[in-house]
This record gives structure tokens, sequence and C-alpha cells, in this order.
């Protein structure tokens, strides 16, 4: 191990690309664990974001006019402003009104952290895109199957979990597939506030090193990979999903 | 007042029904008792289908009454788990949940709406897939029965609510000529066991053999109605002749 590190140590030396998250010990520790924030801060979000998404769309065909309104209200409000403004607006807006809470050394510390408003933010954000997404899936199952089982005394709810939304599911995993791809992109704007995710150690580690070009790179190629992993875990899930003889015929 | 069995157990009275401004039901009265096999025929489009959802509750009513059991289905405070665990509803398109095999379509409302034993459920579904004649099939998807082979696995699907009363729409109407049979023989069985049965058909032979009682509606009315001996053979309306005509 340890010559594999020297080894980018002489790469360095001999042609000048640096990369000292690999050779230096201290900036190797802090790459971890901005890697691992940011698989973190994805795996959080795409939770919070998914489940945004199935209670908005079994809100959104709520008999109520006024539960539609809301939601569609919170729809349109995420979908048209920009993240990074959304961002702004909870860590520094909300988080501002919000109460302070003791600290164990007397002083005073806002009730949530920036990590706690950047996956607020961000399943907000995405979960406003999956609201419509599952809505779409829910209008693909037929009226009569929803039928069938309110027929047979199934409740409101009982039929959206077990027959509407195993059905919706099948039918929306690519859309959900890219809007939780670009949800993984986008947890690089809670740079913005601060969180420790791989974009701001990177930022970090090229102000100590001068070596801009090399962490640039690298980050491409962590995203690209982090974005493979998760496409690849849903593509494989969407086969374990497939129903023999329904969908593809 | 308590209802007991020699009352009717579905029983219509003056019943209308309108889709905005067209009116499909137009004052609809009949009594089905326990046991009794109704079927209900006329042309497309008047009505019928209409009338059995409006017998489960599928479909408000907006004047007249429905009972089952003596409880009204017309009513607003009407408790539809109460109502739908005594009515079964078979449909023309099956209606499957195509994400379930055979075994967990039969299996699901016992479990989720009953909330009953998973080991007796299953028992049960597979007494009643036995039933309709479809062992070795239990673990297949809809998408990879017959039409015949879902359809049954509707009925069993019904079956294991422990309806008192059946509603086939039309069962047979999306079947090939091959599979009707099959599918019309799993009703009668459950007819002749004393099943209360109210079914739309076109299967006039079926209607025939198996029906106490037929209706013939059209554009919204009970045109004629009578045993089956007597309705087929000697009808009065010239309406109902024509269509019996046309069908037979
Ligand atoms: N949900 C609905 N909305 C509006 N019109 C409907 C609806 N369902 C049925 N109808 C109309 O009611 C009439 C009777 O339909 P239906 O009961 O299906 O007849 P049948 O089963 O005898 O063929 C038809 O004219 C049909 O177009
Ligand atoms: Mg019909």
């Amino acid at each position: 191990m340890e010559a594999f590190f020297e080894w980018f140590r002489w790469l360095y030396d001999e042609t000048g690309i640096n990369l000292t998250f690999v050779y230096d010990a201290y900036d190797r520790e802090r790459m971890i664990d901005g890697f691992l924030m940011t698989i973190w801060l994805s795996l959080v979000c795409l939770f919070f974001s998914v489940i945004i998404g199935i209670v908005g769309a079994w809100l959104q065909g709520s008999p109520l006019k006024w539960t539609r309104r809301l939601v569609n209200g919170y729809i349109q409000f995420f979908r048209n402003t920009p993240p990074l403004v959304q961002l702004y607006f909870f860590y520094f807006a909300v988080g501002n009104l919000l109460p302070k809470v003791a600290t164990d050394y007397g002083g005073e510390a806002p009730l949530l952290g920036n990590f706690a408003w950047a996956v607020i933010s961000l399943s907000f954000f995405a979960g406003a895109f999956n609201v419509e997404i599952f809505r779409a899936g829910i209008e693909a199952v037929p009226r009569s199957t929803v039928e069938a089982a309110s027929a047979l005394g199934l409740t409101r709810l009982q039929t959206y979990r077990h027959v509407t939304l195993p059905l919706a599911f099948r039918v929306i995993l690519p859309a959900l597939n890219n809007n939780l791809v670009n949800l993984v992109k986008t947890t690089t704007l809670a740079y913005a506030i601060a969180v420790p995710e791989m974009l701001y150690v990177a930022n970090q580690i090229w102000s100590d090193n001068v070596n801009v070009p090399e962490m640039m790179i690298f980050l491409l190629f962590a995203y690209i990979a982090l974005v493979g992993i998760l496409v690849w875990s849903m593509n494989r899930w969407e086969r374990s999903l497939k129903i023999p003889g329904f969908g593809t015929s | 007042m308590a209802w007991t069995p020699d009352q009717p157990m579905v029983s219509l009275k003056d019943v209308h029904k309108s889709f905005g401004e067209l009116e499909v039901l137009k004052g609809i009265t009949f009594d089905v008792m326990k046991g009794e096999v109704v079927c209900i025929i006329g042309p497309s489009g008047s009505g019928k289908s209409t009338l059995i959802r409006c017998i489960n509750a599928l479909n408000d009513i907006q004047k007249g009454s429905i009972t089952v059991e003596g409880q009204e289905v017309n009513d607003p405070r009407l408790d539809k788990l109460e109502l739908r665990k005594k009515v079964g509803m078979v449909f023309q398109q099956y209606n499957l949940f195509p994400h379930k095999t055979a075994l967990e379509n039969v299996m699901m409302a016992p479990l989720i709406v009953l909330r009953e034993d998973q080991q007796e459920v299953e028992e049960r579904a597979r007494m009643l897939i036995r039933k309709v004649r479809l062992e070795g099939k239990e673990d297949s998807y809809p998408g990879e029965l017959s039409g015949g082979q879902q359809q049954r696995v509707a009925i069993a699907r019904s079956l294991a609510m422990n309806p008192d009363v059946m509603l086939f729409d039309e069962v047979t109407a999306a079947l090939d000529p091959e599979t009707v049979k099959e599918v019309l023989v799993t009703i009668r069985e459950l007819a002749e066991e004393g099943m209360t049965c109210i079914l739309v058909t076109h299967e006039m032979g079926f209607a025939r053999e198996v029906a106490n009682h037929i209706y013939f509606t059209d554009r919204g009315v009970i045109v004629e109605h009578g045993a089956p001996a007597t309705f087929f053979d000697d009808a009065k309306d010239p309406r109902t002749r024509e269509f019996l005509s046309q069908i037979l």
C-alpha cells in the first residue's frame, strides 16, 4: 500500500501531476470523508425525496380540494425556482427564524445544522419532481384494476399501497432513475452552505496545494462512478421487479 | 329491523341513475332471494353494467333504494367495507392484480381487509383454486394465464371473501369461445351450491339452464321478465322478441 502511495509522490516529482489526496495522509483522510459525506447525503436525500414523492402523489389524489392545491403549490414552487436559492432560503432565512438551542459549553447553536438543511432543501427539491413522476405512474394504472381492489373491500390507502403503488413503480423506474441521478449531482450545491461533501473537500485541497485541474478531473470521475453505481443498482432493481407476462409484451 | 333469509337478499326499488344529463337507469325494481340466480340480459348500452355496479356502490344512485341483506346501499353513511364483504364482483376484463400470482390474488383481500391468519387464508385460497380447476397454476402470474383461466382466478378471488351474493358482469364476453365453457361450468357449480348470483350475460343457453328468473332491460327500464321457460318461449314484448331473435 505504502509503495502505491509513494508512486503518486514519484508521479508528482516526475510529471507535476499532483494527486495529494493519494499520497498525503491528511488529504487522503479529508477526501475519503468528503466522499463518504457525498454518499451519505445522497442516500438520505434519495430516501426522503422518494417518500415525499409517494406521500405527495397520494395527497394529490385526495378528495379534498385544498390538500390537492397545497401539493400543487409545493410542486410549482420547487420546480420553478433555482435549487441553490432554495438552499440559501432554507439555511439563511428559515434557519434564522428557528429558535437556538443551548450548547454544553453555555453558548447557543442553531437548532438544525448545515447538513440537516441540505437534506431538507434537496429532498424537497427532488421530491417535487418525484411527486409528478409518481403521479404519472399512478395514472398509468388502469382504473378498472383499482376498482377491482375496492370491490374486494380494500380502502383507498390499502389499494394505493398494495395495488397502485407497486404497479406504478414499475412504470416510473426510468423517470425516477433520471431524477435520482440528478439529485446525486445536485448534492454538490451543499458546498454553498459548507457541508463537507466531495466538492467542498476538493476545494480545500486545491486551495492548499494549487492542483485545481487534478482535483477537478478526479471529481468528475468520482461522480461518474457514483452515478454509475446508482444506475446499475436501479437497473438491477428494475429487473428484479419484472413480472412474467406483464408490461413488456 | 334485522334482515332474515326469508326477505329478499338484494332488493331494488325504483332505482334511478344518471351520468350528468344522461339518465341510464329509469326506475328499476326487482328482488333477489337467497340462493336465487338472476340473469339480466339486454342490448349493449342499456345500463346492465351500471345496474350491477350500483349494487355494490361502485356507482351511486340518484333516486330509489337498493338494499343488500336489508342494508341500504344508497346511504351516505354506508359502511362500504361491510357491503363489499357481502357482495362479490367479477368483471368482464377480469381485472386481476398483474403483479401478484394467482394464489396471491386470491389471498390478498382476506389478508389485507379481513386480516385473517396467513396460513388459513393460504389453505382456503389453494382450495378455491382447486375448485375453479386451476390446480398447478397457483404460482403463475395473470400475464401467463389465458383469459378463461384469469377469469376463474377472478372468481376464486371474489369467493375468498366468502360473499353472500355474487355479481357477474358479462364475464365471458371477452373470452374465446373454447374457454367460455370452463368459466360457465364454474359459475354453474356455484349456483348449484346455492350461491345467490346476479349475472349479466349474453349466453342465452346458459341463462336458460341456470337462471331462476330472467330480466330483459332496454334503455334503462325492465321491459319484460319471467322464469326462463316462459321468457324464452313466450316473450310478449316486441322488443324482447326482436332481441332474442337477433341473439339466438
Ligand atoms: N362512467 C360513466 N360516465 C358516463 N356515462 C357512462 C358511464 N358509464 C356508463 N355510461 C353510459 O351509460 C350507458 C349504459 O352503460 P352500461 O351500463 O355500461 O350499459 P351495458 O352494460 O348494458 O352495455 C351507456 O350509454 C354508457 O355510455
Ligand atoms: Mg356492460
